[in-house]
């Protein structure tokens, strides 16, 4: 686990051949000649046993602090029935042929792994058993096993899976869904926490990250791309760049139009980064003019403030007849919301290190979705995608920002151009002002409650970014979201407007913004109805049932919200009373299948915000993976939440941004950071992530209680100076 | 020019300009890359060492500043009784999520509990708020810090 980088930066699993067998799941029965050397017999492209009953198990999904490198494998130490003290887990190499998708995204990999990967185990445990069967001479069934042993059921003999490896190896398997998986009552990993892999390495200080890789006669780079996105070199001198002690080149990258692709700049490449930055620093770049330089936040205001004043340019769900709906309700409650653009701000700036030779690259790369890399550096250098070989590096943080690989296609354009393996590294503010922003966006409300304060209508016209029919990345709602099929009279209509820059995936997108309009403008009219803002939400998810098709995306489930906003208050001893200044707030949020509330105490203090104490539950199927890597994604993503509402905003002038550093786009900070005490409503549904869920409620929750505090109604993010 | 320097109790020589951080100076011509790049203004901590005990952001330190002082990283702090007791902690209360900026966060307990072994809350927070976390682990963090004061049990 130890300097798994310094260690071999070339050792990987690598494939003997491409053939799938068994449903996909298991490729490769041959012994890699550095497994060989190694002692190790590699059973399939996941598991290497060694003589001694060591195991290796391959982790698939990239690591970026979402814990997966510690539960994807142990799905697979089950089934195969080791103990987790005898596991090593490996990165796997990015091959989509043999592992499938391999995307840290969408808070989908346990959603998807979660069988297939037991059954990964369980076929090799199936083999093993038969390698023992047929030394022994006995019927398979007669045989079981038990940590890392396959025993008779007598238990007079017994062989270690070390002794067994090689065997088994050559074996066939069998169709990995005709095996039986083990009852959930008989884990033995499943279910126990379980510490994250590269801790040894992290906390000594050993290299892990994608800015620590090195390789012989490596060389660093700095890459200067225009304020305004996309904008092209008009002129740079690039002497004063050579001048600077230990650069090496410095030359123009032609780049292209595609804003998430390569982007025109100038490189420099130096023995060390600092060179390459100084060297950076000293070039005089002239930017050519670009059509989207006068793009500001603004504008955009004013435009979005235009857009709501006008008829919407499109509706996209329409339930009954929200306007005579309306006109009939006991009472009306109109509201405007906004947020701002964030960014990522991933600790580790962004960052990949390629080698060009031979027509081939090799790259090491903190990514979340290497294949998508492959493809734009395949496009970019015009060579084939099989040319391409990615090393999947930890990354230093993701939140989405890693899908995209910019910085992934500028270290193969430079490294093309040099002799030598090369390490491209963001500066902070590379990494601030060219980020693939979440959207900012403005959505206008207006609902109707009858005289015994229930729901009868909402409406939402929505603005946010896009030209005619397509949004930009993340700009999009979905329009069923609830309340929708909850409330008879629903409309959810849009307008867009144009954005030169472009925008991504920022944890649970969309929902990390929807679920603070949607849940403080739930706490609004619960005010309005004179009702408690937990028994209000009650009443709207009413009976437990599925709103939607079962299976699609969209498809809520009353029920389950209501076991995770039922169990939030009880942990939070909701109904309790407060002092004057302290308040308790509450929202609950469907996003990526999982079902989580959240209660907020905060306590507002001459226009200063302190969150008190912080209460989750969360439903997210029948079994918690890992439990200690659960509640690191519960609190993470809500106190990520919690800053973001606090502080943060990207500010355009001129088409680019502003910002440029963590002084003037704050994180959280430790004192400012409040106990979150987890809970897990276990549910009779398949298991799902939870990197994301826990965020969108968090926003709101805070807010909610910021107004049972105060009596001040949030609406527009982030909170920043308004309570002063 | 060449510095001598002594890291983590060795004699160093590193041929640098005199304007180049500590940080730079580390990774890329010592080799010891523990000490991450996070913001490259002291606005994060991540690239947090120690010179003569004292915590110090290695990426505004330029060489020529460090003169006698020892220097000591994350890759060196597990020698010192009090360094050692919060990696384990560290481990014990599996902190980390990336893992990124942990190495500063250690350098910083550290050089909390060598002066006050037994830190309150406001204490910790203190000590601790040069150093941020996007995953925002605070809550490890700090019970990490207490498990290795031998304030509570991981």
């Amino acid at each position: 686990m130890d300097g798994e980088i310094l260690r071999d930066p070339t050792r990987r699993f690598v494939l003997q051949s491409g053939a799938a067998v068994g449903g996909g799941l298991l490729l490769s029965f041959t012994m890699s000649s550095e497994s060989q050397a190694a002692g190790d017999t590699k059973v399939n492209a996941y598991v290497r046993i060694a003589s001694d009953g060591k195991v290796t198990i391959a982790s698939k999904v990239p690591e970026v602090g979402q814990g997966i490198k510690t539960a994807l494998p142990m799905l697979i130490a089950e089934e195969l029935d080791v103990d987790w003290s005898a596991v090593t887990v490996e990165q796997a190499i990015a091959d989509t042929k043999v592992y499938g998708r391999q995307v840290a995204g969408g808070s989908m990999a346990t959603t998807l792994e979660y069988d297939g990967l037991r059954r990964v185990g369980a076929t090799v445990r199936a083999l093993l058993i038969a390698a023992a069967a047929a030394r022994w001479n006995v019927p398979a069934d007669s045989l079981k096993t038990e940590a890392g042993f396959v025993v008779d059921a007598a238990g007079k003999r017994r062989a270690s899976y070390g002794e067994l490896a090689q065997a088994a190896a050559a074996l066939t398997p069998p169709d990995p869904k005709s095996l039986t998986l083990k009852d959930p009552k008989a884990f033995r990993i499943i279910g126990k926490s379980h510490k994250s892999q590269n801790l040894d390495a992290i906390v000594t200080g050993q290299p892990t990250y994608g800015i620590d890789v090195r390789l012989p006669g490596m060389l660093f780079a700095a890459f200067a791309k225009a304020p305004v996105y996309g904008a092209k070199v008009a002129s740079v001198d690039l002497a004063p760049a050579k001048a600077v002690k230990g650069v090496r080149d410095a030359f123009i990258i032609e780049g292209g139009t595609n804003l998430q692709g390569l982007l025109p700049g100038v490189a420099v490449v130096a023995d060390s980064w600092w060179a390459a930055r100084k060297g950076r620093e000293a070039l005089q770049i002239q930017w050519a003019e670009h059509p989207t330089a006068r793009q500001s936040t603004a504008g955009f205001a004013a435009k979005a403030a235009e857009l709501a004043a006008a008829p919407p340019h499109r509706n996209l769900h329409n339930d009954g007849d929200v306007e005579a709906a309306l006109k009939g309700a006991a009472k009306t409650v109109s509201a405007a919301y906004s947020y701002p653009f964030i960014a990522h701000a991933a600790l580790e700036p962004q960052n990949c290190t390629a080698h060009v030779k031979d027509g081939k690259v090799e790259i090491w790369a903190p990514t979340q979705n290497p294949e998508s890399g492959r493809a734009l550096v395949a496009r970019s250098l015009n060579i084939d995608p099989s040319a391409i070989t990615i090393h999947l590096i930890r990354g230093g943080g993701g939140f989405g920002r890693r899908l995209m690989n910019d910085y992934m296609v500028e270290a193969a354009a430079i490294a093309a151009k040099v002799n030598a393996p090369v390490q491209l590294i963001w500066t902070r503010e590379d990494d601030m002002q060219h980020d693939f922003y979440r959207p900012g966006g403005w959505h206008n409300l207006t609902a109707g409650l009858d005289a015994k304060g229930g729901l009868t209508a909402w409406k939402n016209h929505f603005i946010t970014f896009g030209e005619g029919e397509t949004f930009n990345t993340a700009a999009a709602m979905n329009a069923t979201q609830f309340p929708c099929r909850a409330v008879a009279n629903y409309r959810h209509d849009v307008s867009v407007m144009p954005l030169g820059f472009p925008t991504g995936f920022l944890r649970a997108p969309g929902n990390n913004a929807f679920g603070f309009v949607i849940q403080s403008f739930t706490d609004e009219l619960a005010l309005a109805a004179g009702k408690d803002p937990v028994a209000f939400r009650r009443e709207l998810l009413g009976e437990p049932r599925l709103l939607g098709e079962p299976g699609k995306g969209d498809s809520f489930h009353t029920g389950r919200m209501r076991g995770v906003l039922d169990l939030a208050a009880e942990m939070s001893g909701w109904g309790r009373k407060v002092p004057k200044g302290t308040g308790l707030g509450v929202a609950c949020h469907y996003s990526h299948l999982g079902y989580v509330a959240v209660v907020m105490q905060v306590t507002v203090k001459d226009g200063a915000v302190k969150v008190d104490k912080v209460w989750a539950a969360a439903d997210v199927g029948r079994q918690i993976v890992n439990p200690s890597g659960a509640d690191q994604q519960m609190q993470g993503s809500i106190l990520d939440a919690i800053g973001s509402t606090l502080y943060q905003s990207i500010t355009f002038e001129n088409g680019a941004a502003v910002n440029s550093n963590f002084g003037d786009f704050p994180l959280l900070r430790m004192a400012d950071a409040p106990p979150v005490e987890v809970r897990y409503k276990l549910s009779d549904n398949n298991p799902t992530g939870l990197g994301e869920p826990a965020y969108p409620p968090a926003p709101a929750a805070l807010c909610n209680a910021i107004f049972a505090a105060t009596g001040k109604r949030i609406r527009s993010l982030p909170i920043g100076d308004q309570l002063a | 020019m060449a510095f001598n320097l002594t890291v983590n109790g060795e004699s160093r020589i590193a041929d640098v300009d005199g304007d180049t951080p500590l940080l730079w100076v580390l990774r890329d011509t010592l080799g010891l890359v523990g000490a991450k790049y996070g913001c490259g203004a002291a606005l994060c901590g991540a690239c947090t060492v120690h010179l003569d005990g004292i915590p110090v952001r290695a990426c505004v330190t330029p060489i020529s500043g460090v003169g006698e002082q020892k220097v000591t990283t994350i890759e060196g702090v597990g020698k010192t009784a009090v360094g050692a007791k919060v990696q384990a902690a560290w481990k014990a209360v599996d902190t980390p999520q990336c893992g990124y900026c942990q190495a500063g966060q250690i350098m910083s307990a550290t050089a909390l509990l060598a002066t006050t072994p037994k830190p309150t809350d406001e204490e910790i927070d203190a000590a601790m708020n040069g150093n941020l976390c996007r995953c925002a682990t605070y809550i490890r963090i700090k019970k990490a810090i207490k498990v290795a004061a031998g304030l509570e049990k991981a």
